[in-house]
């Protein structure tokens, strides 16, 4: 049934112009802030590539992040994103059922040992692992058994990458992230986070086109997230920022500084603390991000947020003191090279982590 | 012969559901619904700050996202006895009318049409006989013969590759399929359509709430403040963008989503006399005035009450804070309560303590005769009721519902059935339909009242009077609720020293997918299952139609097991991985 009809044949075939295989080589680049001249490189590199296949495994989660993958935006980016995979196991999405659907997964997995990839959204139950099960198998086996011969795991969303609100205290159900069963498991299979709850739309969509274009796991911070689209932080990137600058801040939701989108930093906004691309990329095509809806950032893309003492305790001036002598070091380092950036970036996830912020 | 089918995953739905069906020839003499996935989010939520509640039980579904951060915030305002101003309860009509249209128009296309749609017979359509099947039915402007040879050919080139991905392994070719390849190219046309549709509507979420999937809420209106003026609130151009998109949502639905309904419905008719299941319908109503609260429950527009035996003369009145009224039981699911397995207990003295005593994967079939599900078994003064759209629509035909009335007797004209085809598979899906037009229309009454308000020089959007809890009452406990896309749905918080000391949620598909009670009786899934012919077991799609037509919202399985408790046959539906 195979044949090896390249990306770029097949979006040919489909109706799509050189022209717009280009557009969307283009969209690719500067999703990961590569310059113009590397779009060639892309083109050639997904015009000679085959359709690689995706298993998408659903664990402890809310569907969220699947939902979130269905709004991916930037007009037709999307579709050829699908048109660039093949999509072999989606619980949500696939037509077959029951033992057609797990007979599609073990076929795929047969057929592109090595080569496929898998997605994984919500975090694995340890306390007992009955707790979370698909077709009379614990999804802890089906994970360690997917992940062994996948050529990379993707971990889509906070419950994946961080264990994210099943692991939020107490607990209750031994919650873990992927990357604490495959550790423990000694797989060695590549792994990306994408977090965020659920993490834009475009994180995952231009991730999985990396991964793609390149045939490696892109570059990643020291939570193992794509530096493209969770090397900043919010309060950095956010149009917001004079007004913190000049010690403007909204006192309530529908105060004169509400209204006038001054800085939430008084409401509990966790944007200094939280690296994600919502102030640059936007959700929704571009629609807006919560600090613009006039609610501060929750802090979702960030391990250990649930606890974190609540949305709306401002910033403590302990943690605000270290966070602006890490913002410097931060600012620094951007100019100095991803280098500094990067251990900046983990003395910063450090405090995200242990901070109680 | 008696024999147990499993079905594991069953797929186009939200979560983890296993069905377990008990054969009979090829007919299903009991079905078996279990949740088979836990997080425990009630117990997370103890002890933490009620204002925070809502983003934690957002995260109960990010495909009804919104629902249960709305749910939560009004279980708070109800403790608070607080007030939102009139804007935030419009703002919130909104969203929740938006996340309506969204959410079913998904649900039909990308979840439920692949149950009626064969997608490889629409290589075989006339693409000129599709574009005057199109067009006799709407005024869709996608419906060119050169459109569907388009689709056409993409479909092709896809199928020809030979990675059919999503499609791969799915039931094609299977005689339950009755679409002439036309209004199967159609619909796989509208697939596509919907798919861009929903990325760009889902943008009303966005403008109020900050992002979707899971929009911000909070505690006391919204936090979105409205400022004409600003280049940084709710101002005209963000209202203009709302305008458009509640357009857009109307358009669809009018021009595509109505019309395709009805017209798959015709070829579908037999299915208007399966899958009723219960009789019973319950609703808490939604959608309150904008200077009404939650407690005015005359001014919803979907009413709340209870029916009982498909009796449309007799609206029963509900009370979810009455103890008589609304319990959970756990005799068939894995849990524990301090009162012993067979008492049921109110949500507001519910209880969440995790007691697994079903079989350590792998597994091959559960014990039904012993807990057997996640779910707990919500009742209704001891009844099983079916939530959700058919139970909407019904209380508002009941009711005297002007535009439903109207809609209800135009499809059931339309398709030639009598009111009586309304209980079934058929009818589920059609109320869904008919009840997204009723909300989007109204979509348009709530923009014109905020409009009106702004104009009339109210911008309010939060009350803040009791934001700091410390002007809250030491103890205080609300119930809040809505009427999700799936169904009801209300929230139990019991306040303590401004914590949380416990939190219930009562989910619509908690109503609809929970397994049997202490008295042995089925939940809506188990007995709408019931009775339906196979035509082959190993391709069950007769299942999946009737359970996707409640639209699930959890990961469950279907079971089928001997009644007489004698040797069962094990059909391997289930695959190992």
């Amino acid at each position: 049934m195979y044949t090896e009809q390249t990306v770029s044949e097949r979006l040919a075939a489909q109706g799509v112009t050189r022209r717009g295989f280009l557009k969307f080589c283009s969209a690719v680049a500067s999703l990961m802030a590569l310059p113009p001249s590397s779009v060639p490189a892309i083109a050639q590199a997904l015009g000679t590539a085959r359709r690689p296949s995706l298993i998408w495994l659903p664990f402890q989660e809310c569907t969220g992040c699947t939902e979130s993958l269905t709004r991916s935006h930037s007009p037709s980016l999307e579709s050829l994103i699908f048109n660039a995979l093949s999509i072999d196991y989606q619980h949500t999405i696939m037509a077959a059922a029951g033992q057609q659907a797990e007979a599609a997964r073990l076929e795929a997995m047969e057929q592109n040992r090595g080569r496929y990839l898998v997605a994984v959204d919500g975090s694995i139950p340890t306390k007992n692992r009955a707790y979370s099960c698909t077709a009379g198998h614990s999804h802890y086996d089906t994970l360690v058994e997917s992940a062994r011969n996948a050529a990379a795991v993707v971990s889509v969303g906070t419950c994946a990458a961080f264990g994210g609100i099943p692991a939020a205290a107490p607990n209750p159900t031994g919650a873990q992230s992927v990357g604490e069963i495959l550790g423990a498991e000694g797989i060695t299979t590549p792994i990306v986070n994408i977090s965020g709850c659920p993490p834009i739309p475009l994180a995952i969509t231009g991730t999985l086109a990396q991964f793609l274009t390149f045939g490696k796991v892109p570059d990643l911070d020291d939570l193992g997230r794509p530096l493209a689209f969770f090397g900043q932080n919010i309060h950095d990137r956010c149009y917001r920022r004079p007004f913190y600058e000049r010690g403007e801040f909204a006192e309530s939701f529908d105060d004169e500084g509400a209204k006038k989108g001054w800085c939430l930093y008084k409401l509990g906004c966790k944007g200094p603390i939280t690296y994600n691309a919502c102030a640059t990329i936007k959700w929704n095509n571009g629609a807006g991000f919560p600090i613009e809806a006039g609610h501060g950032c929750i802090g979702c893309s960030e391990p250990g947020f649930w606890d974190w003492g609540g949305f709306y305790r401002p910033l403590s001036q302990g943690d605000w003191g270290n966070w602006r002598t890490i913002g410097g070091a931060v600012a620094v380092g951007a100019a100095a090279g991803l280098a500094s950036v990067a251990l900046s970036r983990a003395r910063q996830s450090r405090v995200a982590r242990e901070g109680n912020p | 012969m008696s024999q147990r089918l499993v079905v594991d995953p069953i797929t186009r739905i939200e979560g983890h559901l296993r069905i377990e069906a008990q054969m009979q020839g090829d007919v299903i003499a009991e079905a078996y619904s279990s949740g088979t996935m836990v997080r425990g989010i009630e117990i997370i939520l103890q002890g933490r700050d009620p204002r925070d509640a809502w983003a934690f039980a957002q995260r109960i579904c990010g495909v009804c996202t919104l629902v249960h951060g709305m749910a939560s915030v009004r279980a708070v305002e109800d403790a608070l006895d607080l007030r939102i101003p009139p804007n935030a309860q419009l703002i919130r009509n909104l969203m929740i009318g938006m996340q309506y249209v969204h959410d079913h128009v998904m649900h039909f296309y990308h979840l439920h049409a692949l149950d009626w749609v064969d997608v490889v017979s629409a290589l075989s359509a006339d693409p000129a006989a599709t574009s005057a099947l199109a067009q006799s039915i709407s005024e869709y402007p996608n419906s060119s013969p050169g459109y569907f040879r388009e689709v056409q050919q993409r479909l092709r080139t896809f199928v020809e590759q030979g990675q059919l991905g999503i499609f791969n392994k799915g039931y094609w070719g299977h005689p339950a399929y009755k679409l002439p390849p036309e209004a199967n190219l159609m619909a796989v046309a509208h697939y596509l359509d919907a798919l861009a549709w929903q990325r760009d509507v889902v943008q009303l979420h966005t403008i109020f709430g900050g992002k979707n999937p899971h929009p911000h809420f909070l505690v006391g209106g919204m936090s979105c403040a409205i400022d004409v003026n600003s280049d940084s609130a709710i101002n005209t151009k963000r209202l203009s963008q709302v305008a458009d998109i509640i357009g857009r949502l109307r358009f669809f639905t009018d021009q595509v989503y109505v019309p395709d309904t009805l017209a798959i419905a015709g070829f579908y008719k037999d299915w208007a006399g399966l899958g009723e299941g219960l009789g019973n319908f319950l609703c808490f109503g939604d959608f309150p005035a904008a200077d009404a609260t939650m407690k005015d429950v005359g001014t919803f527009m979907v009413p709340r009450g209870a029916i009982l035996d498909r009796d449309l003369s007799r609206i029963h009145e509900v009370d979810l804070e009455d103890p008589a009224q609304i319990e959970e039981y756990v005799t068939h699911a894995w849990y524990e309560y301090s009162v012993g397995k067979d008492k049921g207990l109110h949500p507001f003295v519910g209880e969440t303590k995790l007691d697994y005593t079903g079989p350590q994967p792998p597994y091959t079939q559960l014990d039904v005769a012993q807990a057997y599900s996640w779910l707990k078994s919500p009742r209704w003064r001891g009844q099983p009721m079916e939530v959700g759209p058919l139970a909407r629509v019904l209380l508002m035909y009941a009711t005297g519902h002007e535009q439903a009335k109207e809609l209800v007797d135009m499809a059931l004209s339309k398709l030639e059935v009598p009111v009586g085809a309304l209980y079934s598979t058929l009818g589920r899906t059609a109320a869904r339909t008919l009840e997204t037009k009723i909300i989007a229309d109204a979509m348009q009454g709530w923009y014109d009242q905020l409009i009106a308000n702004i104009r009339a020089g109210d911008t309010d959007t939060h009350n803040d009077a009791m934001w700091d809890p410390a002007t809250w009452p030491k103890d205080c406990r609300g119930a809040g609720f809505m009427e999700a896309p799936r169904g009801g749905l209300s929230h139990f918080i019991v306040i303590e020293d401004r914590r949380i000391a416990n939190y219930q949620a009562v989910v619509p598909t908690t109503w609809n997918a929970g397994p049997r009670d202490p008295a042995g009786r089925a939940g809506a899934y188990e007995a709408a299952l019931k009775g339906h012919r196979l035509h082959d077991p190993n391709q069950p799609i007769e299942i999946l139609r009737t359970i996707h037509s409640f639209d699930p919202c959890l990961a469950c399985a279907v079971h089928l097991t001997d009644p007489d408790g004698g040797e069962l046959v094990q059909i391997t539906i289930q695959a190992a991985p």
